[in-house]
């Protein structure tokens, strides 16, 4: 930690609500410490703007920790900012310098509709888990989980799927905002694993046809997906959702 | 037991009530289920477990979730673990043992039936996950690994990497969305819970705003079940994500439901510690970080050379030294405790001496740094992003940080609050934790309450009681919906210039100050004062911008926080009159001659019940506490 402090110009979508006119409004921030998140300067500017009797900004954030998933917008262009593996919740002043303007703006996708300010509705990946990302099994049923081996390897390449937090970065970073890694993370997550194999084909099928009812595009192949996503998840999954899309037709 | 409800514990040997009373129970048949509806408030591992296997089982289920997504609720967050005691277990393991452990640890402050239920069904809850596919770490001969953690002595602690709050309630939030598909379970996002309707002292229904149009809306069943979680942010600054609220439980208490032993709240010693005044929470380093770290502290006080510079024989590795039996394992308040007393003393490191190092040096030496990063990378890395620092080459810097809220409504050994039809699973209620949780056991009972538990007691308490329809037209329906409406319409029109942030963290500082690692008389008499004084002010001084349509995150702050005061009172007032040390609830007036917790089993082996009385104080209940399979002793360390 450091006494450090910076001023920096915020640049940030205000909008309303869904279907109402929207802008760019700038706030500057004066003796800031260094060694506050993204998220807590913003917290800091709401708490003069009540003073001075303006709505607040709204901003979706949660757990300030990484994980929920909630936090995410463009900064400067880029989603959840510039440093790489790492949600917007935290990102660190100590990351940019002094005088620095950001631009904050929410996920731009047809799936995802406008809320207010930096808000949007992501409620279209839930409905995409549910058009199968799970395994069918009733509560009771389960047998010894030591009944299915699997390997150290294993078990670590799907957990580095499952550990999507469905922040929509992904989508906010693809021209043609598609949901692409999001499903293909779930589908490597329980395709890797022997409890997810018996509906491995109609799981791929189901949410891929979902995919494209939900309004999300098709992959754009540019990788942007992977460079911005917090929990690092690769791009190479994509591409094994479409062998497994190819296996399923077969 | 002055007016606290029958618990309802079933008799018998201890070993063998759970099975008995299970298969004791009336059951309903599929064509009912299919009539009956229940509400779901809540989905983090408890609520999205519930919900799940409810309509699984034929129930019409209507779910609450306060947030965008299920999978966002709280348990995401959770870190290291999840005990079970598994058949087979070569380190000695038991079920008994986990029992044991789970009721020491909790200083004998739980009951020990819901205790021996929890260690019986802790099994069965990994496998359930496995078969979820929630993928959990394997030994490379492909069996589940296991690792230990803090107050136990053997291996019994199920994960995956540091995330298996994240992987399990993604398990069963898949689940959830499994049945919203199957057109089971209608998932409603992004609403406020606010009140509580009960017809004829029976719960049947809420009342909540939703947080997109602010439109308020009634929701009636025949059940209801609290899953919320715990209420650490009453502290302001905890390891708690910010939306953590105590509105859903706390109005059921103004409603009637008794709150079982507010005062205990687990003080985690491994946090990031606190430093700007905006700072917004204190993020938790799993306990698990000291299976491989070694805590320490400069001998000398005042000492601010670079840790590195800081000769071996200049170092006091104090619980190593206090407690060789466990050392960097002893459970979480002793832990908490003694860096506490060192800092105080002047030993501390960092900004205004308020941390100690957690070093993992000597692990980082002997097993490779490769190692070190498999097991806590993602740790490591929230760490050196918060910090600044560089975790393998620095020692961590923590400190404790208020975490686990133990108390929380009370409920009987079928989870019913004493509001019948009311039921309460999860953190949101107070069983099983006693004054202290155990390391990795805050999932297994929210999973326990959620897969196992609630979904059988339910169906009994269903099938014994009439089950009249109510609609949003019944008198109290209206009734709860004036009310919540009269509190929003206040809360927005008040005068003040200050925003609702500003009183929370100095409720937050009183509640810390007075009723965090350790309290005494004085503190707590003058904590009630200024917290009431406070909730004076906050209602002339606070400015909640905007209206009650449309998303106004002010006002949820301004619901929040007013439900925090009258809690915080109660939290004060349960600290005060439990003159004993026990677990989390460290009485300066009550420890040894060593400084450790002095119990006092003579007075206080009981749950204590709060009863909320209108215009009055409230009334103290007693639920004592019988133990039969093993005696209450005095927990031991050294």
């Amino acid at each position: 930690m450091s006494s450090r402090t910076l001023s920096l110009k915020l640049r940030i979508w205000r909008q309303d609500g869904p279907g109402q006119p929207g802008d760019f409004r700038e706030y500057q921030l004066e003796a800031v410490s260094a060694d506050l998140s993204l998220l807590e300067a913003l917290d800091q500017l709401n708490e003069r703007l009540i003073e001075a009797g303006e709505r607040p900004v709204n901003f979706e954030h949660d757990c300030r920790e990484g994980i929920c998933g909630s936090c995410g917008f463009l900064v400067n262009g880029q989603a959840h900012g510039p440093r790489q593996a790492t949600s917007v919740c935290q990102l660190y002043l100590r990351q940019f310098q002094s005088g620095a303007t950001l631009t904050l703006e929410p996920w731009r996708a047809s799936a995802f509709p406008p809320v207010q300010d930096l808000v949007v509705d992501r409620s279209a990946l839930d409905r995409l888990i549910a058009a199968g990302g799970y395994c069918s099994v009733n509560t009771g049923q389960a047998v010894d989980g030591n009944a299915m081996l699997v390997g150290a390897e294993q078990a670590r390449s799907a957990f580095d799927t499952a550990t999507c937090i469905g922040c929509g970065a992904c989508v906010a970073s693809c021209r043609n905002a598609s949901a692409s890694l999001f499903v293909a993370a779930k589908l490597a997550h329980l395709g890797q694993l022997p409890q997810g194999q018996p509906e491995r084909a109609r799981r791929a099928r189901a949410l891929q046809q979902r995919m494209e009812e939900e309004g999300f595009g098709s992959c754009s192949s540019n990788l942007e997906c992977e460079a911005v996503c917090p929990k690092q998840i690769s791009a190479d999954w994509i591409s094994w959702m479409y062998r497994e899309g190819r296996r399923t037709a077969g | 037991m002055s007016g606290c409800p029958d618990p309802r514990v079933p008799g018998g040997p201890l070993a063998d009530r759970w099975r008995r009373h299970r298969e004791a129970m009336p059951l309903i048949s599929p064509q009912r289920k299919a009539q009956l509806r229940l509400l779901v408030v809540g989905t983090g591992l408890a609520g999205a477990s519930a919900a799940a296997t409810l309509a699984e089982q034929g129930y019409r289920v209507r779910v609450l979730c306060f947030h965008d997504s299920p999978r966002r609720a709280h348990s995401v967050a959770a870190q290291g673990g999840i005990n079970a005691a598994r058949p087979g277990a070569i380190d000695g393991d038991s079920v008994s043992r986990l029992f044991a452990d789970t009721l020491r640890g909790g200083d004998f402050r739980a009951r020990e039936a819901g205790c021996h239920r929890l260690a019986e069904i802790s099994s069965g809850i990994i496998d359930q996950c496995v078969a979820q596919g929630v993928p959990f770490a394997r030994e490379y001969g492909g069996t589940l690994a296991t690792r230990s953690f803090g107050g136990t002595l053997v291996s019994r602690t199920f994960y995956a990497r540091g995330q298996t709050g994240q992987q399990l309630l993604y398990g069963a939030y898949q689940a959830l969305m499994r049945q919203v598909e199957a057109g089971r379970v209608e998932l409603l996002s992004r609403r406020d819970v606010l009140e509580i309707i009960t017809v004829d002292g029976v719960a049947r229904g809420v009342v909540c705003r939703d947080l997109l149009s602010g439109a308020l809306e009634v929701h009636t069943a025949q059940a209801v079940l609290l899953a919320t979680g715990g209420y650490s942010n009453v502290y302001f600054l905890s390891t708690n994500a910010l939306k953590s609220n105590a509105s859903a439980i706390w109005r059921a208490h103004l409603q009637g439901a008794l709150f079982a032993n507010p005062c205990f709240t687990q003080i985690h010693p491994t946090c990031i510690p606190s430093g700007d005044a905006y700072q917004s929470k204190l993020t938790l380093m799993s306990e698990s970080l000291r299976n491989d770290g070694r805590v320490w502290l400069p001998l000398r006080p005042g000492d601010d050379r670079d840790p590195a510079r800081i000769p071996e024989q200049e170092r006091d590795y104090f619980l190593e030294r206090l407690y060789p039996s466990y050392g960097n394992m002893v459970p979480r308040d002793l832990a908490s405790r003694r860096a506490r007393e060192l800092c105080e003393a002047g030993h501390g490191v960092g900004p205004g001496g308020r941390s100690v190092y957690l070093d993992l040096r000597d692990a980082i030496a002997s097993a490779g740094r490769d190692v070190i990063e498999a097991r806590y990378g993602n740790l490591l890395e929230m760490y050196e992003r918060i910090s600044g620092a560089d975790p393998y080459t620095t020692p961590l810097r923590i400190y404790p940080a208020p975490h686990y809220t133990m108390g929380g409504l009370w409920v009987d050994y079928q989870l019913m609050s004493s509001i019948p039809g009311l039921f309460v699973l999860g953190e949101a209620n107070f069983s099983e934790h006693g004054a202290n949780r155990l390391g990795a056991s805050a999932l297994m009972q929210g999973l326990a309450d959620g897969y196992f538990i609630a979904p059988l007691t339910v169906t009994a308490w269903l099938a014994g009681h009439g089950t009249p329809s109510v609609d949003e037209a019944h008198p109290a329906c209206r009734e709860a919906l004036s009310r919540t409406a009269a509190r929003i319409d206040a809360l927005l029109q008040r005068p003040g210039p200050r925003p609702v942030d500003a009183f929370h963290r100095e409720l937050g500082a009183v509640m810390i100050r007075h009723c965090g690692i350790s309290r005494d008389a004085k503190g707590l008499r003058s904590g009630l004062g200024e917290v009431e004084q406070l909730e004076q002010r906050f209602l002339t001084e606070v400015r909640v911008p905007g209206h009650s349509e449309g998303p106004n995150p002010e006002l949820e702050k301004a619901l929040r926080l007013s439900d925090f005061f009258g809690l915080a009172r109660l939290m004060l007032r349960d600290a005060l009159v439990r003159e004993e040390s026990c677990g989390a609830h460290f009485r300066e007036e009550h420890q040894t001659p060593e400084g450790e917790a002095l119990r006092d089993d003579a007075n206080f082996a009981h749950i204590a019940a709060w009863e909320h009385r209108p215009g009055a104080e409230p009334l103290r209940h007693a639920e004592p506490l019988a133990f039969t399979l093993l005696q209450p002793s005095t927990r031991n360390y050294r």
